[in-house]
């Protein structure tokens, strides 16, 4: 399945001339980026290992396309995603979150439902291969 | 009349005499009055009755929502009565609009009880609107000082911490209402909302109205909701959620529903504006202690916002959400169905979501408000808007905003997960070229069909309703509508 997760899953994916375009608009705004990765998209995950940290010095978004590759050559079936953090008062998180790699295989989510008492029921969702 | 007859008196024996004088013999009126920064400040629209002086009429406003009645009384003297005077200091014709005046009044910080937006409404509205002097009255807008904010918790969650913990940034989040409104089943209902999470929305939503009726108790619809949204929510990898609406005639039941909301995992509740000040506040600060966000369906407020000349403008009203705690407000479209010209809604939106308001005429800012640090309040656009409008919504309001397509999605001709995807679709693309530089109130709708060149969904909702637009004429707009400049 396709895990739509980010602000672009509904579009086909971005190819690196797209990346490069909302990795501008990103520095524009004076955001640092960060790049992450994980091999378990869960909802809940929401740490994902980071390929180093933020580049919050970085002023060309040549140099985030490098790391991009970087980071695809070590975790190429994997996800990756690109994150933006402002460091503005009043905000102070993640202002822009986007995938830029999946594996060639997706994992899906099994939905655990644990009957209680009355009708209650309680819900969990495991990443299945 | 004399020039002085609008001056306080101040040889105390014939202020104090018993007797009948004007508002403004009494003290309610100071034309040299500088506000102080810990002051309470309101702006009325008034229109007094036929030869009433405007003066006296802001006076008798002054007086009536602080101290004052309709006759002396000696007992005035028995306290700091001067300080416990509202006083009115600034009295400006409505441009282009005869008869009307704003009238600004400051009251000092000690007539407030902390905390309490019931206290604030019993003063400012409590008794004014109905005052025969005055054909109408309006409150436009308020200015509450940093300390007193600061008695407030505000929102419990905040678009911060709301949009961490969905995992989802840098767009608008998506929601439709269900419907029909009234009359599914649980069953039926929860079916409507799983379709619509897993086509690609973040939120769907009770009605305003959909509280525990005959035709489906509120325990059933909040069973099949949750296994709707755990169910998309392994559909798609994604965070999803499903406003349950927590409205019921008793504080207790409330507080039951509630609970319920929680023990099934639940990430969101819902209340109407109908259920009042006390509610709220209450109700949001058991939001703040479950981790829940609390989304405000402003049902009932097109009683008292929409007419100009009289009642209260929705910012007000927004002001005081903010203060009183929600994380979700309907703050109106511009482009649907309902009510709300352009600039003066962009001015709604500014309130919930700055964290300092300027000054700002056109959009109906009239006062520089200081938040405080209080959480930012996510908008919610809702009411006949349609996946053709994309570009106009995200360009009116930028991304922090919830934009609800109910019709739109559920009334899609493929079906309600089509209908959702071509609002998903349509939101990606916009944003996507946005941040990519084009133009979107010229070149959006290049977009949209550029993207349902490869989207059916979207193609199709552009079909039925491309060409649907609500281009009637606003009854709560700007007073000051900026000219251009000469150069």
């Amino acid at each position: 399945m396709r895990i739509t997760q980010g602000c672009f899953s509904f579009l086909p994916d971005l190819d690196d001339n797209q990346i490069r375009d909302q990795v501008e608009y990103i520095l524009s705004k004076d955001w640092a980026v960060g790049i992450e990765w994980t091999d378990e998209p869960h909802p809940r995950n929401t740490y994902w290992e980071m390929w180093g940290n933020p580049m919050f010095d970085l002023k060309d978004a040549k140099g985030v396309m490098m790391e991009l590759d970087e980071c695809r050559k070590a975790h190429g079936d994997g996800y990756i995603r690109i994150n933006a953090f402002d460091s503005t008062r009043g905000w102070e998180t993640v202002m822009m979150s986007f995938i830029v790699n999946r594996p060639k295989h997706e994992p899906s989510f099994k939905t655990w439902r644990m009957e209680a008492d009355g009708r209650h029921l309680r819900y969990t969702h495991e990443l299945v291969g | 009349m004399n020039e002085m007859s609008n001056s306080e008196i101040t040889d105390k024996k014939k202020r104090y005499a018993a007797g009948v004088l004007k508002y403004a013999q009494m003290g309610y009126w100071d034309g040299d009055y500088q506000p102080k920064d810990t002051d309470v400040l309101a702006l009325f629209r008034i229109t007094p009755q036929d030869g009433v002086d405007p003066i006296e009429a802001a006076a008798a406003v002054a007086g009536e929502s602080s101290t004052a009645t309709w006759t002396v009384v000696w007992t005035d003297r028995l306290t700091a009565c001067d300080q416990y005077r509202a006083k009115a200091y600034k009295v400006e014709p409505v441009p282009g609009t005869p008869g009307q005046y704003f009238c600004y009044v400051a009251y000092d910080l000690i007539l407030f009880e902390e905390g309490s937006i019931a206290n604030v409404t019993a003063s400012i509205i409590g008794n004014v609107f109905s005052f025969k002097p005055l054909k109408a009255a309006r409150l436009e807008d308020m200015r509450f000082p940093v300390a007193y904010i600061k008695t407030f918790a505000g929102p419990p969650t905040g678009i911060v911490v709301e949009r961490e913990r969905l995992d989802k940034f840098g767009r608008p989040l998506l929601g439709a209402t269900t419907k029909p409104k009234l009359g599914l089943s649980g069953k039926n209902y929860g079916r409507v909302v799983y379709e619509g999470l897993k086509g690609g929305l973040d939120f769907m939503k009770d009605d305003e109205n959909i509280n525990s009726q005959p035709f489906m108790h509120w325990r059933d619809r909040f069973l099949y909701c949750m296994e709707a949204v755990n169910k998309a929510t392994a559909a798609t990898g994604e965070t999803k959620g499903h406003y349950l609406n927590i409205t019921a005639g008793t504080m207790e039941e409330m507080y039951r529903r509630a609970e319920f909301a929680k023990e099934l995992g639940s990430c969101i509740v819902m209340v109407d504006l109908i259920v009042g000040w006390t509610a709220i506040q209450s109700i949001s600060n058991w939001c703040r202690q479950n981790d829940m966000i609390l989304h405000m369906h402003r049902a009932g407020h097109g009683t008292y916002t929409r007419q100009k000349n009289h009642g209260i403008s929705f910012r007000v009203i927004a002001k005081w959400l903010r203060m009183a705690g929600v994380d979700h407000l309907h703050c109106g479209t511009a482009v649907g169905k309902l009510e709300g010209d352009p600039m003066t809604v962009q001015g709604f939106y500014n309130v919930c979501r700055e964290i300092h308001n300027e000054v700002d005429l056109p959009r109906g800012i009239f006062f520089e408000q200081d938040w405080g640090n209080l959480k930012k309040v996510m908008p919610v656009a809702s009411g006949g808007i349609h996946a053709g409008q994309m570009h106009q919504l995200i360009d009116l309001f930028g991304d922090d905003v919830v934009l609800q397509f109910g019709g739109g999605t559920i009334g899609h001709p493929m079906g309600i997960q089509a209908g959702a995807t071509a609002n998903r679709v349509a939101l990606e693309a916009m944003v996507l070229a946005r941040n990519e530089g084009v133009d979107l109130k010229t070149e959006g709708p290049e977009v949209l069909r550029k993207a349902a060149k490869w989207c059916k969904p979207l193609e199709a909702a552009l079909d039925t309703w491309g060409n649907i637009t609500f281009n009637y004429t606003s009854t709560d707009t700007s007073d000051f509508v900026p000219t251009a400049s000469v150069s």
